[in-house]
């Protein structure tokens, strides 16, 4: 199906059945979830990251932490055109604990490298997992994710579009 | 203003429009999460290099720069002139080259010279924020202040301001006029005649003598009597006394519910009354907290949009 904005490769129902398999691996990668909190990158991030909270809490009867980061004053790109600044949320502290960071897009990693920076000054976590609903490669950083939605293989003039209801009134992924 | 290649200043509150007044305070109110951490240092400017040249005195606004400098990881460099020493015309220029062989990426200038800072911007690379000229224009001021009212009310628009005293003397009111009208606020000027420049209405503004007319008012924003430009026997008012008598500003004169704003530093018992100044309802030290994240939100904005958008093209009307 073509929309728009491109080829559909994953529709509303497939991206909840996907956010609920990601759900059930942390559930299964950790067996104290207690010690889990969920950090989602503004901005698709964060509406993902409540999600899979969701997720996690009718897959496994526990309600974990969620907070968002905002990592534009740890870009390594300031001289150029920066979106829109948002305010981080923490309420919880975060040293020992493992922090899955949540984002919609795995691309060159240089947003992931930005996060786990700014996720270092707010305490020292015992570890760092990495959850994206779609991983689209061309990585320029050795960084790599625990749980991945969708490996979406694409050529480098394509763009990835994540959609979801919070942010955008419809929850799709499409290629262009 | 900009340079003809585009580069960024903020030498007045004309500088910026409502939308870049909205995108500063956001970012300014991001700022305060990353000061409420342990760490309180986000390295978004490492590597830049910040110069702070201050040819007249002052406390809140020099150290409030140099610390946000720091608090975005800028390198900082300080240089502070005593007025009288340093000529308005070459030596300003041979400072600022001097001090541009290093490098800077911003330079934050105090002048007793109006439009110094416009003069700074020809003889340097870097971005110039102006940080007071004569009794011109203090736009980061104007900005924290406007931090700090959407803070306390949650909104700028319709907000009804009266600006009380040396409006004459004052480039906070010339800057807070401008930024104030611009964010959709109602302003009211009160003072005598004499302190209140003639003709002012036609900057949107109401103009009154009488202080029993801040009562309508959401904020009382009291400016600093200039004393000494009073002491140089200029007859603006008869005596300070006096001034404190009709102007000042008591408990008395406001509502409980009413807010309290003045630029610092204060004249106690001349323009304001101690008790108002330390009461619940004065804003006035968390304007100095305004200050630092607003003027990291400054420096930011400049680096990261370094260049203005060039103006979209007229849109031309179609004749049907």
């Amino acid at each position: 199906m073509a929309t728009a904005t491109g080829k559909v490769v994953l529709d509303g129902d497939a991206l909840r059945r996907t956010l609920v398999r990601v759900a059930h691996e942390i559930v299964e990668k950790n067996a104290d979830l207690d010690g889990v909190c969920l950090v989602g990158i503004y901005t698709r991030g964060v509406a993902l990251a409540h999600r899979l909270r969701h997720e996690i809490a009718t897959a496994a009867g526990v309600e974990i932490d969620v907070g968002a980061l905002d990592i534009s004053f740890y870009r390594d790109d300031v001289s150029s055109r920066q979106p829109v600044v948002h305010s981080t949320r923490l309420d919880f502290a975060i040293d020992g604990r493992t922090v899955v960071l949540v984002d919609d897009v795995l691309y060159t990693g240089r947003t992931i490298r930005a996060a786990i920076d700014a996720l270092f000054d707010y305490g020292r976590p015992a570890r760092i997992q990495l959850a994206v609903l779609a991983d689209r490669g061309h990585r320029e950083l050795p960084i790599r994710a625990d749980y991945v939605g969708k490996n979406l293989p694409t050529a480098a003039d394509e763009r990835v579009f994540v959609r979801l209801i919070e942010t955008d009134e419809i929850d799709e992924v499409t290629i262009r | 203003m900009t340079d003809r290649d585009g580069r960024r200043h903020l030498l007045g509150m004309a500088d910026v429009d409502a939308a870049d007044v909205e995108r500063i305070l956001d970012t300014a109110k991001s700022f305060e999460a990353v000061l409420d951490r342990e760490v309180k240092k986000v390295p978004t400017l490492r590597g830049r290099t910040v110069m702070t040249l201050f040819f007249e005195s002052s406390t809140r606004t020099s150290s409030s720069f140099e610390l946000a400098a720091k608090r975005l990881s800028a390198d900082t460099m300080s240089l502070k002139a005593s007025g009288s020493s340093v000529d308005k015309g070459e030596s300003l220029k041979d400072t600022v080259q001097t001090i541009s062989a290093y490098g800077p990426d911003v330079v934050v200038i105090r002048h007793a010279g109006i439009g110094a800072p416009g003069l700074v911007t020809r003889w340097t690379d870097a971005h110039v924020i102006n940080a007071g000229d004569g009794k011109h224009q203090h736009p980061t001021q104007c900005l924290l202040d406007l931090y700090t009212m959407r803070e306390a009310l949650g909104r700028l628009d319709g907000v009804q301001v009266a600006i009380v005293g040396d409006v004459l003397h004052s480039r906070v009111a010339r800057s807070n006029i401008q930024g104030f009208r611009m964010m959709g606020a109602e302003v009211l000027l009160v003072g005598p005649k004499t302190l209140i420049p003639r003709g002012i209405e036609a900057t949107g503004v109401r103009v009154s003598h009488d202080i029993r007319d801040i009562a309508d008012a959401d904020v009382v924003y009291v400016l600093r009597m200039q004393r000494e430009r009073m002491a140089e026997g200029a007859a603006y008012v008869p005596t300070l006394q006096e001034y404190t008598a009709r102007w000042g500003v008591t408990r008395a004169r406001l509502r409980p519910t009413q807010l309290v704003m003045h630029p610092g530093p204060m004249n106690r018992g001349v323009e304001i009354a101690t008790d108002v100044a330390d009461a619940a309802q004065s804003l006035i030290l968390r304007q100095v907290e305004a200050g630092l994240v607003t003027r990291m939100a400054v420096l930011y904005d400049l680096v990261t949009r370094p260049y203005r958008e060039p103006a979209a093209a007229p849109v031309v009307a179609a004749v049907a």
